[in-house]
């Protein structure tokens, strides 16, 4: 969304907050398209799950809530830090912006790396991974196979918006090293509305999918 | 500067409800381990993750005091669309056995796939 | 004239003009613009060429039909056309046709804008649209997908050999490129407005294409992300739509049709903001219940996303859920009769003059009346039980879309060409072609009506021989359809070099469009107008306009 460097209102704009509000409504729309988009994913989860609760729950009681919930946390860590970052911007400091973006960019590295190194990794070793390496021969074993293959395909494309996420961090701590922030603070906002949203998808997939029925033995 | 354009939240309203946010989480975790009944624990856990998100959107996204009014509609738009896909595609497959099949349809059904097995 | 926008004149000559087309030269500064309304350009020739695409695919399919045995191909090459011809023209021709090219070219300038909200973002929607068309046609060329248009599991993910991950993908793509179109609509309109234009006094065109917008970006989403699904499911081999690995069929064609009834009102609502346009310029009056027409685009799009089921009455869809999205499918109709009623009644004492724009909208008044009325048919359970995948709805859906949608954007196109390239084209001849495309497109789709009630299944290459009497009428009807759309490619190409030039308003019409110089200067108002009048005020100031 951001406009270049070149003037502080670009040319099809008449003024300064004009520009400002065009680029977050035309944020906040955006994220109402990742809403329907992850939305499609929720209704085809949420129909599933009433169809096949015990596979459902059987599946969920493979994940590992320690790493689902540290993940959580340390998602709402690097938000505190991204809110933080859009504050220094809006007041124009350079060197606390640079260092809260440089912070929510390492939550966003250690997420994925919980994500991908811990999580993932384990359970494609333990044979839960469907259509790779799928050996789970219990009870219900075909929806068992079903939920995984949700938690993977949600949790990935979630975990893709996060390295996506990374690249716009990278991105703004690169720009705002050369000053591009000290007369525009906009992108900063607008790629924080991103993080978050980013973030609230998660605060949804903890529950759904990791604490499913309750984790109390049945 | 453009300080004019957008409010500028102060840090404890951050620090707090990233405290907030923290304790939900802990709370959602510790509730999944006791039995509340039937579907409760579903319920609770999702009641809890809409606060969560609640105070992202209200708080760290600024929604509380967006100076552009729209967005709020757009989020309402949103949340409503996605309801609506849920609710009705669910409500279909929910209500597909009140029904049972007409008496006669179980022979037909026989009938038509014993006429398709001739042509073949 | 109001604000009539003197032409730039760089010094010496008096008549040189400089405006959009002539600012800058070479492929580099049409490909790198983002100037909207050399965007619209960008995506006139490229939808015009998926158009051909598309028509070419229609044409083996008539052609086929002449004969129950089929006259031409085998029954899979007749099943990727059908595909090719569904997918190209819903994809690729229709959904973008009247957003991208005319809400392009005229939403900023009906809003009194310099440019869209997000010029670099209106670029790279369309070089998203022709990768998702590249892609398409690759898997066309490398052999061709058989799915029909609905790629409906699990045909397309466990049994078919075709390319059907690649026109998934191009599917999945093409969607981001509408996202991108309706957003920056939608952003634009409610922020880029000339001061004094309120909500009410925006034009007609303006409240339908934010709907359609409203749409594209609420429903493609969803679409994106169940080609992706498929494409998944096709590549691992898990269950999702399978119902031998567990999945459920039925809730792919849930997903897909959240997506694919919504998109049926994207194709229809960007003409019907036209038509409003036609209704007031060429019967210089102001639209008749102005807040009646505005409104119903809204209700149109929002009904619009809780009528999907009424694809599924025969895809074990619960009978409760059949009851209501039959409701609510005949619901849809109210709305879109407040339209034509008030279309028809804008004409009532008003001085109407048959220019062929108004032949256009005239024709679109007829046929869309005619397939929404047929909507209602297949909107009952009972009797679309009966006629499901007959010939009946292909009928239905044509005189909508192709009746409706294509009549409305030729319309269009011919209203607005003298704005777009400054350049008349002779009416004579575009009279001839609307008569010709009404008369042709009649000719093809009556017919199909008929075979769909005596119970010809859609998407067969042979049928019995009873069938062929009507087939041939309808293939016949086909060949005049296609010379009604040849001719304006001819005319169109022909005056663009060598019409005569049109002046700043040759209809005569109102709205800030017309205000300025044809064509548009590079920012489209020398001055930023300022609008103290309601739209289409005809009867206020029809003592300073000068009729052509």
């Amino acid at each position: 969304m951001a406009e270049e460097h070149a003037a502080l209102v670009a040319e099809q704009f008449d003024d300064q907050l004009q520009q400002y509000q065009t680029a977050t409504l035309g944020m906040w729309i955006f994220l109402a398209t990742e809403i329907l988009f992850f939305g499609g994913l929720f209704a085809a989860y949420t129909i599933y799950r009433y169809q096949y609760l015990p596979a459902f729950e059987i599946g969920s009681h493979h994940l590992s809530v320690l790493w689902g919930g540290t993940n959580t946390a340390v998602l709402i860590c690097s938000s505190l830090t991204m809110a933080m970052a859009v504050r220094c911007a809006q007041l124009g400091k350079k060197k606390p912006l640079i260092a809260f973006l440089f912070v929510t960019l390492i939550f966003g590295f250690l997420f994925l790396l919980i994500k991908f190194g811990e999580e993932w990794r384990h359970e494609y070793l333990e044979g839960l991974a469907p259509g790779v390496n799928f050996t789970y021969h219990g009870p219900h074993a075909v929806h068992v196979e079903l939920f995984m293959f949700f938690y993977f395909f949600m949790t990935g494309l979630h975990a893709l918006h996060m390295i996506v996420g990374c690249g716009i961090m990278i991105t703004l701590i690169i720009l705002a090293s050369r000053n591009y922030f000290q007369e525009k603070f906009n992108a900063v906002e607008i790629a924080g509305l991103y993080w978050h949203f980013v973030d609230i998808v998660w605060i949804f997939l903890y529950p759904l999918l990791y604490l499913i029925g309750g984790r109390f033995p049945h | 500067m453009a300080e004019h354009v957008a409010h500028v939240e102060r840090k404890r309203v951050y620090v707090t409800i990233w405290i907030v946010l923290l304790c939900f989480t802990a709370l959602t975790t510790g509730v999944a381990y006791i039995d509340l009944g039937s579907n409760w624990n579903t319920v609770v856990a999702l009641a809890i993750a809409v606060c969560k998100a609640s105070l992202v959107v209200l708080f760290f996204m600024h929604v509380r005091n967006v100076s552009e009014r729209m967005v709020r509609v757009v989020i309402v738009t949103a949340i409503f669309t996605l309801t609506v896909l849920i609710v009705i595609s669910f409500s279909d497959f929910a209500t597909r056995k009140l029904i049972p099949p007409p008496p006669g349809l179980r022979q037909a059904s026989h009938i038509v796939v014993h006429h398709l097995g001739e042509e073949q | 004239m109001g604000t009539a926008s003197a032409a730039t004149l760089p010094g010496s000559g008096e008549e040189f003009h400089l405006h959009y087309l002539n600012v800058k030269h070479g492929l580099k500064a049409w490909l790198l613009t983002t100037d909207h309304k050399r965007i619209a350009w960008l995506y006139f020739f490229t939808t015009t060429f998926f158009f051909i695409v598309g028509g070419l695919a229609a044409t083996f399919m008539r052609l086929n039909l002449i004969s129950p045995q089929g006259a031409l191909v085998e029954p899979e090459t007749y099943n990727k056309l059908f595909t090719i011809h569904g997918t190209i023209m819903i994809f690729f021709f229709l959904a973008p046709a009247v957003p991208t090219v005319l809400g392009n070219f005229l939403i900023p300038m009906m809003v009194g804008a310099r440019d869209v909200a997000f010029p670099k973002l209106n670029l790279l929607s369309w070089y998203i649209f022709i990768t998702a068309g590249a892609i398409f046609l690759y898997s066309v060329i490398s052999g061709g997908v058989d799915t029909g248009w609905t790629f409906y599991t699990p045909l397309s993910t466990m049994y078919l050999n075709t390319h059907v991950l690649s026109a998934a993908m191009a599917v999945f793509i093409s969607g981001f490129s509408s996202i991108l179109t309706g957003m920056n609509f939608i952003v634009t309109i409610h922020k880029m407005r000339a001061p004094g234009l309120t909500w009410f006094r925006l034009p007609l065109f303006i409240w339908s294409m934010y709907a359609a917008s409203l749409i594209f970006v609420l429903a493609m989403p969803v679409i994106a992300i169940t080609m992706a699904l498929v494409m998944i499911e096709r590549i691992f081999h898990v269950g999702i739509f399978d119902p031998a690995l567990g999945g459920d069929p039925v809730l792919f064609q849930h997903l897909f049709w959240f997506f694919g009834h919504p998109e049926v009102y994207i194709l229809i609502l960007p003409s019907m903001g036209v038509i409003s346009e036609l209704m007031a310029a060429f019967s210089r009056r102001r639209v008749f219940g102005y807040g009646f027409v505005a409104f119903s685009s809204f209700a149109i799009g929002l009904i619009s996303f809780i009528v999907w089921g009424h694809h599924m009455f025969v895809s074990s869809e619960s009978a409760y859920a059949g009851i209501f999205f039959s409701a609510m499918s005949m619901a849809v109709a109210i709305p879109s009769a407040v339209k034509v009623f008030n279309w028809i009644a804008t004409m009532y004492k008003g001085s109407v003059s048959f220019e062929a724009p108004m032949l256009f909208a005239l024709g679109f008044i007829g046929l869309f009346t005619i397939g929404g009325l047929t909507g209602v048919f297949l909107a009952s359970m009972g009797l679309d039980i009966f006629l499901h995948d007959t010939y009946f709805v292909v009928a239905h859906f044509h005189y909508i879309m192709v009746g409706g949608a294509i009549m409305g954007y030729l319309g269009g196109l011919h209203y607005w060409w003298p704005k777009m390239t400054g350049k008349m084209y002779p009416d004579y001849w575009a009279r001839i072609s609307a008569l010709i495309i009404f008369v042709g497109f009649n000719l093809t789709f009556g017919p199909q009506f008929l075979l769909g009630v005596l119970g010809e299944p859609r998407r067969y290459a042979t049928y019995p021989p009873n069938f062929q009497f009507l087939n041939i009428m309808s293939s016949a009807g086909a060949s005049i359809l296609a010379v009604g759309y040849l001719l304006p490619f001819i005319y169109f190409i022909w005056s663009a070099k060598y019409g005569a030039p049109a002046g700043p308003n040759p209809w005569g019409a109102r709205g800030l469009e017309w205000e300025t110089a044809s064509p548009p200067p590079v920012h489209n108002f020398d001055v930023t107008p300022v609008v103290t009048h309601e739209a289409y005020d005809y009867e206020a100031v029809s003592e300073t306009v000068a009729v052509s």
